[in-house]
């Protein structure tokens, strides 16, 4: 076979990685290159520098070192019995990758992962030592997500996380018997093992750190995982339930949703019909609704339909209005906090900019329709001084007027 | 002396801004006409270029001059952090009313000291929008601009880039760059002025125009790669890329030139795909007649290219038993039935002996073609990779939901991935039941040909093993 160039290894290995659904570049310590001898800054806040026509925002050169895998998962487009074109790149050349397209100003950072070659333990070392170029020689100050494999050495994970703002190990899967099934070589307890151990390192290293200012950062960023859904039969509840579950044991920053879809060369054993992509939409969602509403994964759990799924058509939050509507409407002008982050339609910042206004005088209909995006949808879940829904809540077609109309799709 | 004293009655004062996004010379005139009590409807305020007030005198220097002197005694002009922050980015903007409204904001905060927390004011609200575009405005500066490498003449690299932002953010967005890319020299360039960075010293200049910018980089061609392999053709959302990344900056993004081709090609990419593996969505056959015709015909995997014919299975629907071999082999191939070479003679001696009665059962294999390479005259066998198993799969699951065996019984690695749809390992789960989907009970023992392979004492062990395990098959057949 000819030799690949590099825009051919680039092409497979981009490829390769798309399937990975974080691309984040949020939330890790803050730095920047003044005094230093290379490039890159973090400022909090991500930045997406380009979004691809899948609606997807690229913050990061998301690439596998290579799509080499001695593992054999069937939802996976690297897996061992899989026909696709096959690349390997070399630490440098994506050292040498992300800085040309740091400097231009394409991208936050690098997010690396890989298929297994080898040994698990070999393919860490080769993640590790890009990101220790990077840092070392290059003085590189992004962005860094590094992609860890639960089989390969604490130690070795441990030097990822030296080097990376975050890391991430995949559960997969959301059951057990899902993972057993599709992904033949991992294990579930290994991977749990291995969150665990780095939530033991991120909190060893933050309290270090305010103990003595020179400590060395250890994964700022935290770390994250992601499922895939669709691919095996768990409904909506038992995803929820394992992700605040997640959330809770290994103090994750994030847990991510992929909605299966198909692969090129695609295992026989998936199913073929591929899940809806608003019903990954409707468990962020729910996720949403777990991190920052004050709802228990129980009560979203509620939300649910009979067969255990968050209905497609309407948003969990306005789901669960509609089952609870003895709790509606809730006076904006007296309600806690609590209660008018369960109106559908008020998010965080409305709910905020309600609370402000409360000090100074009482609201009408027209105040709040300034402070939120669509009043139609708050309308029939609240009251102010000029509103009140009459028995509107009792209306047996309120679902039917607040579900959104479906829309054609127009030329583009 | 009162404020009063120095603001002739009904005059309009025009004042004219220096710089379109100067905060500081705002704020230093605003809090002198805030102590001079002169109200909001009374001042005009002015960018360069921009048209003068009607009311007001014209001429810079002649409206500056007419502008009064605050008193001495005049109270100090206060305003909330709040008010600050929000006016230093609302000042940004491009809409040429914002400087009338902040002021006109500034003025009743100092009757109204906790106005700002109105956020319902429609005057509060409207700053905070002013404030969110320009935030917006910035930070897509900080995700759109793209560097275009050019060698200097020394040989250094310098990096040049062209935006075109809505507001007035510039100057206010250099620092960003500046620690960013704090080892690099580099310049933006914008019709609202340029900013250039040495690696020391910060330079601005004056508006430039597309064309003072390089054309042409090389990397280019490797981020537009990139890009177009890092979308996923399954997922097209358009909708939520436009809102993200509106049709307004595509001019300035090399990637951007890709998207229509993208859009248009990702449905028929995704068809592929789904064809490629669309078995689900094909009519599964009604008899094993079909199915055998089907194989016949099938080409889903390239073994079926060899110019070999398909090995139907062999036996009754509703034979209590299914056996399951690898794939035909040469004698096989020929005979065009399943088990009739050398490993088909053993297994019928095994059977005999575990008492099987082998047309009872149902006799087949996990893939259907015979698969070789030719070695001098001969065909000699070649083991089906895992994806070659997995596509014969469905063949197999068709025969077994017609069939509808109490019992199956794989022979070796390969029709265990056939059943199961994963690769175990034979002598770990040799020797007792393992239930498929449905509930049937599969049992794997090794492949005949492997004890054909072994010699003496190990070939000894290894069939009595073999016949263990088919009498324990047995055995259950009678309890299933």
């Amino acid at each position: 076979m000819a030799q690949q160039t590099l825009r051919q290894k680039l092409e497979i290995l981009a490829d390769a990685a798309k399937y990975d659904a974080s691309c984040a570049s949020s939330g890790t310590a803050r730095k920047n290159s003044l005094g230093g001898k290379g490039v890159g800054s973090t400022e909090g806040m991500g930045i997406c520098h380009a979004y691809a026509p899948d609606g997807r925002c690229i913050s990061l050169l998301k690439i596998l070192l290579t799509n080499h895998c001695i593992f054999d998962c069937h939802y996976c487009i690297n897996r061992k019995s899989s026909n696709v074109a096959r690349a390997r790149f070399t630490p440098q050349e994506v050292v040498d990758l992300t800085l040309s397209f740091y400097r231009r100003n394409y991208i936050e950072g690098l997010f690396l992962s890989s298929g297994i070659v080898k040994s698990a333990n070999h393919t860490m070392d080769q993640l590790v030592e890009v990101a220790r170029i990077l840092r070392e020689e290059h003085d590189f100050r992004g962005y860094i997500h590094l992609k860890t494999i639960p089989e390969a050495d604490a130690e070795i994970i441990h030097q990822a996380g030296l080097y990376a703002d975050r890391v991430s190990i995949n559960v997969e899967l959301p059951t057990d018997s899902g993972l057993t099934r599709l992904a033949p070589d991992k294990n579930a307890r290994q991977i749990e093992g291995a969150m665990g151990r780095t939530k033991a390192r991120i909190i060893e290293a933050k309290d270090e750190r305010k103990r003595f200012r020179n400590a060395p950062r250890f994964a700022p960023a935290g770390q994250s995982t992601q499922m895939i859904v669709g691919a095996d039969d768990a409904n909506d509840t038992a995803i929820i339930g394992r992700a605040s579950t997640l959330y809770t044991a290994f103090g994750l920053r994030r847990v991510y949703y992929s909605a299966f879809s198909p692969i090129p060369d695609a295992s026989a054993v998936l199913p073929l019909k591929r899940p809806p992509l608003l019903r990954e939409h409707r468990l962020y969602q729910s996720d949403w609704l777990m991190r920052f509403y004050g709802f228990a994964p129980q009560e979203v759990a509620q939300a649910a339909e009979a067969d255990g799924n968050l209905p497609l058509d309407i948003d969990p939050k306005l789901a669960w209005a509609l089952k609870f509507r003895e709790h509606f409407p809730v006076d904006v002008n007296r309600a806690p906090k609590e209660m008018l982050l369960r109106v559908p339609g008020l998010g965080t910042k409305a709910v905020a900019r309600i609370l402000a206004v409360r000090r100074h005088r009482r609201l009408r209909l027209d105040d709040v329709a300034r402070l939120t995006a669509s009043i139609a949808k708050v309308r029939p879940f609240v009251c102010t001084i000029d509103w009140r829904p009459t028995l509107l809540t009792d209306r047996a077609d309120l679902r039917g007027l607040l579900t959104p109309k479906s829309e054609q799709l127009e030329l583009f | 002396m009162t404020a009063m004293q120095n603001v002739s009655l009904g005059a309009h004062y025009a004042v004219h801004l220096p710089a379109p996004d100067d905060f500081a010379f705002w704020r230093e005139r605003a809090r002198g006409l805030l102590q001079c009590d002169v109200p909001p409807d009374r001042v005009s305020w002015i960018e360069p270029g921009g048209t003068g007030d009607l009311f007001a005198s014209e001429g810079p220097s002649r409206s500056e001059k007419r502008l009064p002197a605050p008193p001495a005694d005049a109270p100090p002009v206060r305003a909330s952090k709040r008010f600050l922050d929000l006016a230093r980015r609302a000042a940004q903007h491009s809409d040429p009313a914002r400087f009338g409204l902040l002021y006109r904001v500034l003025w009743r905060l100092q009757r109204q000291p906790r106005l700002m927390e109105d956020k319902a004011d429609p005057e509060v609200r409207r700053i905070e929008e002013l404030a969110k575009a320009v935030r917006r405005d910035a930070h897509k500066m900080h995700a759109f601009v793209r560097f275009r490498e050019v060698a200097e003449e020394d040989g250094t690299p310098h990096f040049i880039a062209w935006f075109e932002p809505d507001h007035h953010i510039v100057r206010a967005e250099a620092g960003f760059f500046m620690r960013r890319f704090a080892n690099m020299r580099w310049s933006i360039l914008t019709p609202r002025g340029s900013i250039h960075w040495d690696g020391e010293a910060m330079r601005e200049g004056p508006p430039a125009r597309r064309s003072d910018a390089s054309a042409g980089d090389p990397v280019e061609d490797l981020w537009r790669s990139y890009y177009a392999a890092i979308f996923n053709p399954a997922r097209l959302k358009v909708s939520a890329m436009l809102s993200e990344m509106p049709r307004k900056y595509w001019k300035n993004l090399p990637e951007a030139e890709l998207i229509p081709q993208l859009i248009a090609g990702a449905q028929a990419r995704e068809a592929a795909m789904v064809k490629a593996g669309a078995r689900e969505e094909r009519a599964r056959p009604a008899t094993l007649v079909e199915i055998a015709q089907g194989i016949a015909a099938c080409r889903d995997c390239p073994i079926a290219d060899c110019g070999t014919r398909a090995v139907a299975g062999e036996g009754a629907t509703g034979a209590a038993l299914m056996i399951v071999g690898e794939q035909p082999g040469d004698r096989e191939d020929v005979a065009a039935r399943p088990f009739v070479g050398p490993a088909g003679q053993l297994l019928d001696e095994h059977l005999q002996a575990a008492g099987i009665d082998r047309s009872a059962a149902y006799v087949t294999n996990a893939v259907k073609h015979f698969k070789f390479a030719w070695k001098g005259k001969h065909r000699v066998h070649q083991s089906p990779t895992a994806k070659e198993i997995d596509t014969c799969r469905w063949w197999l699951e068709s025969e077994r939901a017609l069939v509808r065996p109490r019992l199956v019984l794989a022979l070796g690695t390969s029709a265990a991935r056939g059943l199961l749809g994963r690769t175990v390992s034979v002598t770990r789960e040799r020797g007792r039941a393992i239930p498929l989907d449905d509930g049937t009970e599969l049992w794997v023992t090794v492949h005949p040909s492997y004890l054909l392979r072994l010699d003496g004492a190990a070939r000894d062990a290894q069939a009595a093993l073999f016949a263990a395990d088919l009498a324990a098959v047995r055995e259950r057949l009678r309890e299933v």
